[in-house]
C-alpha cells in the first residue's frame, strides 16, 4: 500500500476493516518512516517490540470483530504523558531516567479503544516554550522548512504528524501549545473545554489551564480521537461529570446561518499581512457557505499575555517541586547536604526556561507580591472571561489566525523571551477562559509555509466547532497539503 | 488539674494548634489505607509518593469529620471551603507543598467551655482547618543518611486552632484534655497521643499585668503528651520571664520542645522562617458542602460530654464528682452505661464499683477501660449477684480480683470458691439462736443497756458461718431476737 502516511485516521480505518492493510503492517510503515526521519527529532522514545506488539494484539481484535472504531491504528504520544513502562520525560533532562509505572487516563482510554502507541514525541521541557528549542533532548524540525521549528510546547507531535510520522498523536496545550504548532505544521489540533480530558498522568505545568487534546490531520480524526479521550475520571478532580459525547455524529450538519465572531483588535496591530491574507479568505469561503460576520470585542484580551505569564509560572513553580531528586528521576551525583542536594539537582536537571518560570513564579506568589500579581491576574482571567461571554451573545463562533505568523527560524527567538510568548497572543485567551478552541489549516504563505486558522466556541461546545471545522474543510483542500520532502 | 505555678506581676497568654488525625480508613486525597505501624513504604501510593502526573481527590469522610467536630464547638461551617498550597522542600514532603486550607478553612470561629480553678471559662477557637500530614524523616539506621518513610504522606489531619485565650499551663492542659475527650467521643480521632494522633503546638508569650499589648510569643512544637505539655509550658513561661528580667527580649521563634530534657531550643527564628507561597490549589476545586449534608451529620452527632454529664446526674442520682469521672472519656461512659442496663443494681452502687475497684485495678495496671480484663457484662453479673444477696460486698471484691485473673465467670467463681452467701432465714436463726445460748453473758449486758455489745453478735454469727451469712438478715435477726 503506498501513501499509508498521508491518509486520514478514516482512511485507514476502511483499509484495516477492507482488509487492505493490518496493523502491523500499518505500525511497521510508520515505524519504518520515523527511522528514516530521524532527523526531524520529532521522537524521545520508541520502542518497536512494544509497538509491534500491540498491533498484533489489534490485529487479533479486528479479527474476531472485537474492534473499536480506532482498533490498530498508531498514534504517537507527547512525552509529557506517563506511559506504564515507558521512559516519560516531559522533554527534561531531570526526568531522564523516569519510567513510569502508570498509565495517564489519556494514554489508557485510546489503548483501550485499541490504538496502538508507536512512541513518545518531543517537546518543549514542561511544555514551556512555543518552538521546542527548550527540550533536553534537541529542538525538532518543521517539515515544511527544516530551519524553522514547528512552535512548541507539543512541536514533535506536530511535527510527527505533519510529515506523516503518526497519522495522530496526543498533545497538550495550557496557552496554544496544540493549537500553535498544529498551525506551524499545518495539521489540525484541538483544545477542549477545561475538565473535558483528565489530567490525570499528565505532568502538570499549570494545573488550571492544562488541557490534553488530538492533533490529527482533519477535523474529522480529531473528534473521533476526542470521543475516545473524553468523559469523567473519577482521579481528577477537575474532570466534569460528562454524558459520554459523539462529536463524530455532529459533523455533518449545515453551517448555513452561521454567525462568527471577529475581535477587531486581533486582526490589527503585530499581525503579518500575509496571514491576515490567508484568514480573508477563510473568511469570504465561510460566508459562502452561508456563514455571515459580526464584529466583536475582547477588550480585556489585551491583557492576556501579562495575565499568564503570572498564572502560569506561578502554578508551575509549585508543580515542579516534586521533582527534588528525593524519590525518582536526576539526582545530583556528589553535594554536602540536603540542600546542596536540591540545588544541584534542580539547577542540572532543569533548563533555562523552566528556570526562568520557576522564579517568575516563585515571586508572583511570594509573601507581599501576591496581591499585587497573582490576585491581580487572577481578577484579570475572570474579565477575559465575561468577554468571552458577552461575545457570545452576538456570534455562535470566534474567528482569528492561529498565530501572528507563519513558523520562524530556529534561534530567531530564544534571546528574547517576550518575543516568544507573543506567539501566543490569539490561543492564550481560551485557555483563561477554560474554552475549547481549533487550529486548522488555512493555506501557505508564498514561501510554502503553513497558516493556521483559529476557532474558540462557547464552553463545551466542542460539537458545533468540529462541526464548523470539518464544513470549512469539506469546502478547502489546505489539509490535504504535505510537505514535499514527506510526500 | 495540674499544678498551679504563679508568677507574681506576669500574665502568661497561651494559644494551642492541635493536630488532630482522622480515623478515616482511607488517605485524605488518595485511596491509600491509612493504617498506622506498617512496614514503611507500602501505605503510600503513587498520588502519596507525588509521582509526575498524579493529582488529589478528596476524600468526603474527612469532610464529615470535620464537619462533625465544628458542629459540637458550635461553630460556623464554611460550605465553601478551599484547599490550598503551603509550599515548601523537605525529603518526607513528597510533592514539595502540602495541600492544606487558608483563606476559607472548613470549619470557622466556635468555642470550648473547659472548668478551671477559678469556675468555667471559654476558650475561643479560631478555625479549624483540613490538611494532609507529611511523611517521617529516619535519621537513625541509616549511617549518616536519612530514611524516608512515606506511609503517614497524606493522613488527613483536622488543626484546630485556639485564641490565645489561656492564661497558665494548667488551663491549656484542660483545653487539651476537653479537646481529646471531645474528638475520641465523636469518634472522629483514636487520641493515640504516643502515635502521633493528636498532637499540640504551644504559641506562648508573657506580658506585665499592666501591659495592653501582648508580649512577643514563641511556638513550641512537637509535644505529645499532656505532661509535656504543662512542662514544655512552664519551661517557656519561665524562660522569657527570665529573659525580660534580665533585661532580655523575646525572640519571635519556633521552637523544639525536648521530652527528655524537658526544656524548648530554638529551632528557627522569624528571619527564617519559610514563605510559604499559599495559593488555592488549581487541582482541587473548592468544596462545596450541601446544606442536606450538615444537616445529616448534626442529626447523626452522639451525645457530648456535658449533655451526657447532666444525664448521668439527673438519670442516674450521681454526684458530680463521679458524673465527671464517668464521662471523661466516650468508652468509661459507655461502659458505665452498658453495666447499668444489663444488671438489677442501683445506678449509684454501679457508679461507686466502678470508680471505686475497676479503676483502681485499672490505675494499677496502667490499662485503659477498653483494655480492662473484666467486660462489662461481667461486671454487671457480678453487681446482680450483690444485687440479689448472692454475694456480700467482701465477697464480690474477692470475685471481682478473680475475674481480673481471667479465672472464669462470675457463677463459676462463686461456685470454685464456696463464695455462696447464706440468706435463708432459717439458718441464719439457727446460727444466731446457737450463738445467743451460747454467750449468755453477753446478752445479759445487752439487756442491762450495752448497744455496743451487739458488734459482737454479728461477729459471733459470721465467724460461725464462716462469713457467708447475709450481713443485712444478721442484723435483723439479732435484732428482733435480742428485743424480744
Amino acid at each position: 500500500m503506498k501513501n499509508l502516511h498521508q491518509k486520514t485516521l478514516t482512511e485507514l480505518q476502511s483499509c484495516l476493516s477492507n482488509g487492505d492493510c493490518s496493523s502491523q503492517e500499518l505500525a511497521e510503515h510508520f515505524l519504518y518512516r520515523i527511522e528514516a526521519n530521524d532527523q526531524l527529532n520529532a521522537f524521545i522514545t520508541v520502542d518497536e517490540q512494544r509497538t509491534l506488539e500491540q498491533a498484533k494484539q489489534a490485529d487479533v481484535a479486528l479479527k474476531d470483530n472485537l474492534g473499536s472504531a480506532l482498533t490498530g491504528i498508531p498514534l504517537a504520544h507527547k512525552d509529557i504523558f506517563c506511559t506504564d513502562g515507558l521512559l516519560t520525560t516531559c522533554g527534561s533532562k531531570i526526568l531522564n531516567n523516569f519510567i513510569s509505572p502508570y498509565d495517564a487516563t489519556v494514554v489508557s482510554r485510546l489503548s483501550h479503544a485499541g490504538m496502538v502507541t508507536l512512541g513518545k514525541t518531543n517537546m518543549d521541557e514542561f511544555a514551556m516554550g512555543s518552538s521546542n528549542e527548550t527540550s533536553y533532548y534537541g529542538v525538532v524540525s518543521n517539515p515544511w522548512n527544516t530551519n524553522a521549528v514547528p512552535g512548541g510546547s507539543s512541536g514533535g507531535s506536530a511535527a510527527a504528524v505533519s510529515a506523516g510520522l503518526a497519522p495522530a498523536a496526543t498533545g497538550t496545550d495550557t496557552g496554544g501549545s496544540i493549537r500553535q504548532p498544529a498551525a506551524f505544521c499545518g495539521i489540525t489540533g484541538v483544545k477542549p473545554s477545561y475538565g473535558r480530558v483528565s489530567r490525570y498522568g499528565m505532568i502538570a505545568f499549570a494545573s488550571s489551564l492544562d488541557q490534553a487534546g488530538p492533533m490529527a490531520r482533519t477535523a474529522e480524526d480529531a473528534a473521533l480521537l476526542l470521543d475516545v479521550m473524553c468523559g469523567f475520571d473519577e482521579h481528577d478532580s477537575t474532570s466534569l461529570r460528562q454524558d459520554p459525547v459523539n462529536f463524530s455524529a455532529q459533523l455533518d450538519k449545515s453551517i448555513e446561518g452561521l454567525k462568527i465572531g471577529l475581535p477587531k483588535s486581533f486582526f490589527s496591530q503585530g499581525l503579518d499581512a500575509e496571514v491576515g491574507d490567508v484568514i480573508d479568505t477563510s473568511i469570504k469561503t465561510l460566508e459562502k457557505m452561508g456563514a455571515t460576520i459580526v464584529d466583536i470585542n475582547l477588550p480585556s484580551s489585551e491583557l492576556a499575555v501579562p495575565c499568564y505569564y503570572v498564572l502560569a509560572p506561578a502554578e508551575a513553580s509549585s508543580n515542579l517541586s516534586r521533582f527534588d531528586g528525593v524519590r525518582f528521576g536526576h539526582r545530583a551525583k556528589e553535594y554536602d547536604d540536603l540542600g546542596d542536594m536540591y540545588q544541584k539537582s534542580r539547577s542540572e536537571g532543569f533548563g533555562d526556561e523552566v528556570k526562568r518560570r520557576i522564579m517568575i513564579g516563585t515571586y508572583a506568589l511570594s509573601s507581599g507580591y501576591y496581591d499585587a500579581y497573582y490576585s491581580k491576574a487572577q481578577k484579570l482571567r475572570r474579565l477575559i472571561s465575561n468577554d468571552f461571554d458577552l461575545a457570545f451573545k452576538q456570534c455562535d463562533i470566534i474567528l482569528s489566525p492561529t498565530t501572528p505568523s507563519v513558523a520562524f527560524d530556529k534561534n530567531a527567538k530564544t534571546d528574547d523571551p517576550i518575543a516568544m510568548y507573543l506567539n501566543d497572543i490569539y490561543t492564550i485567551p481560551a485557555n483563561l477562559a477554560g474554552l475549547p478552541a481549533i487550529s486548522l489549516p488555512a493555506g501557505l504563505n508564498p514561501q510554502g509555509m503553513p497558516i493556521g486558522l483559529h476557532l474558540v466556541a462557547p464552553y463545551l461546545e466542542e460539537g458545533r466547532m468540529l462541526n464548523i471545522a470539518h464544513q470549512f474543510q469539506l469546502n478547502t483542500d489546505f489539509h490535504r497539503a504535505f510537505p514535499e520532502n514527506y510526500a | 488539674m495540674g499544678s498551679v505555678i504563679n508568677y507574681p506581676g506576669w500574665e502568661v497568654v497561651i494559644g494551642l494548634e492541635v493536630h488532630t488525625q482522622l480515623k478515616t480508613k482511607s488517605k485524605i486525597f488518595s485511596g491509600a489505607s491509612t493504617e498506622f505501624g506498617l512496614e514503611p513504604n507500602t501505605q503510600a501510593s503513587s498520588v502519596d509518593l507525588g509521582l509526575p502526573g498524579v493529582l488529589p481527590v478528596a476524600n468526603l469522610e474527612a469532610a464529615r469529620m470535620a464537619v462533625k467536630f465544628g458542629l459540637a464547638i458550635d461553630a460556623h461551617i464554611n460550605r465553601t471551603n478551599v484547599f490550598a498550597r503551603k509550599n515548601y522542600f523537605y525529603p518526607d514532603l513528597p510533592k514539595g507543598y502540602q495541600i492544606s486550607q487558608m483563606d476559607l478553612p472548613i470549619v470557622g470561629e466556635g468555642k470550648l467551655t473547659i472548668s478551671t480553678a477559678n469556675g468555667e471559662k471559654v476558650i475561643g477557637i479560631t478555625r479549624a482547618h483540613l490538611e494532609e500530614d507529611a511523611g517521617k524523616s529516619l535519621h537513625e539506621d541509616f549511617q549518616g543518611m536519612t530514611g524516608i518513610d512515606l506511609n503517614r504522606a497524606g493522613t488527613p489531619l483536622l488543626e484546630i486552632v485556639s485564641e490565645p485565650d489561656m492564661r497558665s499551663a494548667a488551663e491549656a492542659v484542660a483545653y487539651l484534655r476537653k479537646l481529646h475527650s471531645l474528638v475520641t467521643y465523636l469518634e472522629i480521632c483514636d487520641g493515640n497521643m504516643q502515635e502521633g494522633s493528636f498532637r499540640c503546638d504551644a504559641n506562648v508569650s508573657v506580658r506585665p499585668v499592666d501591659q495592653k499589648e501582648l508580649g512577643t510569643r514563641t511556638e513550641s512544637k512537637n509535644i505529645n503528651s499532656f505532661r509535656f505539655v504543662e512542662r514544655a509550658i512552664d519551661y517557656e513561661i519561665e524562660r522569657q520571664i527570665d529573659l525580660i528580667e534580665d533585661g532580655g527580649t523575646v525572640v519571635q521563634e519556633t521552637r523544639l520542645y525536648d521530652p527528655d530534657k524537658h526544656e524548648t531550643r530554638s529551632m528557627r527564628s522569624k528571619e527564617e522562617a519559610h514563605d510559604y507561597r499559599y495559593f488555592p490549589d488549581p487541582d482541587l476545586p473548592p468544596m462545596i458542602l450541601e446544606k442536606s449534608f450538615i444537616d445529616n451529620i448534626r442529626q447523626s452527632l452522639p451525645e457530648l460530654p456535658e449533655a451526657k454529664f447532666i444525664r448521668f446526674v439527673e438519670d442516674y442520682k450521681l454526684n458530680e464528682e463521679d458524673a465527671t469521672l464517668l464521662t471523661s472519656t466516650r468508652p468509661i461512659a459507655d461502659y458505665y452505661e452498658q453495666v447499668v442496663n444489663l444488671s438489677e443494681a442501683d445506678a449509684k452502687v454501679t457508679a461507686n464499683w466502678i470508680t471505686g475497684e475497676l479503676f483502681a485495678a485499672l490505675n494499677n495496671n496502667d490499662l485503659e477501660i477498653q483494655q480492662s480484663p473484666v467486660s462489662a457484662e461481667q461486671f454487671a453479673a457480678l453487681l446482680n449477684r450483690v444485687a440479689d444477696n448472692t454475694l456480700s460486698g467482701k465477697m464480690a471484691k474477692q470475685v471481682f480480683t478473680a475475674l481480673w485473673k481471667k479465672e472464669g465467670q462470675v457463677d463459676d467463681i462463686i461456685e470454685k470458691q464456696g463464695l455462696k452467701q447464706i440468706t435463708d432465714s432459717g439458718t441464719i436463726e439457727s446460727i444466731v439462736d446457737e450463738v445467743l445460748t451460747r454467750c449468755t453473758e453477753q446478752v445479759q449486758q445487752h439487756k442491762d443497756g450495752n448497744e455496743k455489745v451487739f458488734g459482737f453478735f454479728v461477729g459471733q454469727v459470721m465467724q460461725a458461718s464462716k462469713g457467708k451469712a447475709n450481713p443485712g438478715k444478721v442484723n435483723q435477726l439479732l435484732k428482733t431476737k435480742l428485743n424480744q
